[in-house]
């Protein structure tokens, strides 16, 4: 059986579970269709909201990323874990207690006012939609690697088979869709990663492997470092870029984590105030399976690739281009890797040309000959590189789309739950129907993922830079409210949407300027690289100083107005302790 | 529960979340970035502690802190007789 078969096969029949379990659990009254009738088990809806959280940025590029530059990028890994914790101290058990369905349900009752509901419902879809347009065209480029087909047709057939179980399923669907989904996902990306560090330890466990010694007797991470450093390149282990965009990019994910209006709506779905904060831990628990293994695969996959070029070490003759290994053939052909043979020796030669080592003189090296590498392939790559078999290839396809698609299930039912639910029922006509609010959630979600597709056939740019950018979104506007309105008693409305308008205007004139406006290519103003930003803080990074605007504004703001009314500082009082959260009321 | 009882277990809620956010800044911020520095004379698996910090050490540690947080808030919700 061919590879492309044996991918068919694999991926066929883990989207025949999925569909099966929508239809099996095809929600009935919207409770359930939004919040799975709060039935859910803490470790369920855990191993949920890990599907739903990790996305193609987790599963496909972030391993990748961190494989090219190192310690620096450990900022992704601090970052989409951390917020968890936050989730948990902070906002999950009080919204939960709260007991409606949405976020901005939320902020409109805290805040007692349609304007604050309205310009809540604005964030939430700004930041869902910049986020499902990464995720689609992530699917699109999965879909289109392993059938095989043109890119734009791997996304069309990726939103159909999206719509088909969101719309159908509603939130229960989701749920244990999202369970079947996180199973496909983590073994997906653990095998591979076992493997390979049994080939290169002799230890199994990848999170103790990286830090072992490897075949050669050396520490596994200083005999990379040795290489990178012969080879011209930064090393792997040491701090190189700015220590305070570090600092700054790390808050800016975990506060954008903690704002996210997909996952806080997974904590709405649990039966109990004690269960939302056990369920986040829960979360994390499966969600670090992947990412303490995650930087196990980069820098393992990186010593693979060096070590493949360069089989006999550094000073002998490094790999002939004929000689190559099938994965290289594979990806050459659909272009995210490519070689260029500058000397003629008919050699394969990496290594950094803008620091050229003393070794590339020596031995007549003319320029690096690896002249692309997309980091993206890497953990696809990754068990072709390490030799495994055939199923475990086509097992690291159903993962990475797995990834992809539950996430973006997931922020569509956050999308159409906003305009049905929050604008339409909460705002503009509060006499609809169940089953009228079930049909404007449904046409919602439609539209919404038809959007998505047409963004994702010419997305912003890279899927991680637009996933980031949305992470920014988050933390600038919905984190700071939120957290004020559980924490502040007095906070009242002008100050909350004073402070959520400040936050998100500013974080998108920042995006805007270095990514382009409406993310449409070339209508930015300034190129987006450390010289061009201020202070050298990146656009997503920007998100945790556009956070502290919020705050700030909202505070300056109240000391000018009239605190909130006695009976809202009574109903953050009533937030603020477990008993009584019985189930959610529509509003 | 009366009001000075509802400010008591607020009062103990608001030192729990002190606690576990300042460990939590001190093994990502701190140990994984700003302290790494200091930590850089303890070698680990050929790198230093902060490496690990950074890379593995924070994430176990978040978990940690959240099952913490979870138990010690169930029990404070006994004390003060608010729990479910």
């Amino acid at each position: 059986m061919d590879q492309f078969t044996l991918n068919l096969i694999v991926v066929g029949l883990s989207f025949a579970l999925y569909i099966g379990i929508a239809i099996w659990a095809r929600a009935g009254s919207t409770s359930e269709f939004y919040a799975a009738n709060r039935g859910v088990h803490p470790v369920l809806n855990g191993m949920a909201t890990a599907a739903d959280w990790m996305s193609a940025a987790s599963f496909i590029s972030m391993a990748g990323i961190i494989a090219f530059v190192g310690y620096d990028n450990s900022t992704y890994l601090m970052g989409w874990t951390g917020g968890y914790v936050l989730l948990a101290l902070l906002l999950a058990p009080y919204l939960r207690k709260f007991g409606r369905f949405t976020v901005p349900d939320f902020i409109g009752d805290r805040f007692y006012s349609q304007t604050a509901r309205i310009v809540a419902v604005i964030a939430l879809l700004v930041i869902s939609i910049t986020y499902v347009i990464g995720q689609m065209s992530g699917a699109g480029v999965a879909f289109s690697r392993f059938l095989e087909v043109q890119s734009s047709t791997g996304l069309w057939i990726a939103s159909a088979i999206v719509f088909c179980y969101a719309v159908l399923g509603g939130m229960k669907g989701i749920t244990y869709t999202q369970v079947a989904q996180y199973c496909v996902l983590i073994v997906a990306y653990t095998i591979p990663a076992i493997f390979i560090s049994l080939q290169l330890t002799g230890n199994f466990l990848p999170q103790i492997g990286l830090f072992s010694n490897d075949t050669t007797g050396v520490p596994l991470l200083a005999h990379l470092d040795g290489l990178l450093t012969d080879l011209g390149f930064r090393t792997y282990t040491e701090h190189h870029q700015s220590t305070l965009d570090m600092v700054l990019f790390t808050l800016s994910l975990m506060i954008g984590t903690a704002g996210l209006p997909h996952v806080i709506i997974r904590f709405f779905t649990v039966p109990k105030v004690s269960d939302a904060r056990a369920s986040a831990g829960w979360a994390l628990v499966f969600i670090a399976l992947l990412y303490t293994v995650a930087p196990a695969v980069g820098a393992m996959a990186r010593l693979n690739i060096i070590t493949s070029i360069y089989p006999n070490g550094l000073d002998q003759p490094s790999l002939a281009y004929d000689a190559r290994p099938d994965w290289m053939h594979n990806w050459e052909n659909t272009g995210l890797l490519a070689f260029d043979d500058k000397n003629g020796d008919g050699m394969i030669q990496y290594y950094n040309d803008a620091n050229a080592p003393a070794i590339a003189a020596e031995a007549g090296w003319a320029g690096n000959e690896m002249v692309t590498f997309n980091r993206d392939i890497l953990v696809l790559a990754n068990p072709e590189i390490a030799g495994l078999p055939g199923w475990v290839i086509a097992l690291i396809a159903a993962g990475g789309l797995a990834a992809a698609l539950s996430t973006a299930a997931g922020l569509l039912l956050a999308i159409s739950s906003a305009i049905s639910h929050d604008l339409i029922k909460s705002v503009f006509n509060p006499n609809i129907s169940e089953k009228g609010e079930m049909l404007a959630a449904r046409v919602s979600m439609g539209v919404a993922i038809l959007v998505a597709t047409i963004l994702g056939l010419n997305p912003p740019g890279f899927a991680a830079q637009v996933v980031a950018i949305a992470f920014g979104l988050a933390a600038a506007s919905l984190f700071p409210t939120i957290m004020m309105g559980i924490f502040s008693k007095k906070m009242n409305s002008t100050g909350a949407v004073a402070g959520m308008l400040v936050g998100l205007g500013v974080e998108m004139v920042y995006i805007f300027t270095y990514v382009g406006w409406f993310f449409i290519p070339g209508t930015n103003m300034l190129g987006n690289t450390p010289d061009n930003w201020l202070f050298g803080i990146s656009p997503a990074s920007f998100g945790s100083v556009a956070a502290v605007l919020n705050f700030a504004v909202a505070y300056v703001v109240l000391g000018m107005t009239k605190p909130a009314p006695q009976e809202i500082q009574d109903l953050v009082e009533s937030i603020r302790v477990p008993r009584g959260a019985g189930v959610a009321r529509a509003h | 529960m009366s009001d000075k009882s509802a400010s008591a277990y607020w009062a103990a809620n608001i030192r729990l979340i002190t606690i576990c956010l300042v460990i939590w800044a001190l093994v990502s911020f701190g140990f994984g970035i700003l302290l790494r520095p200091l930590l850089a004379g303890i070698t680990f698996g050929g790198t230093d502690l902060g490496f690990w910090f950074a890379q593995q050490g924070s994430i176990l540690t978040f978990i940690v802190l959240i099952f913490f947080y979870a138990a010690r808030m169930n029990s404070i919700d006994r004390d003060f007789g608010v729990d479910e």
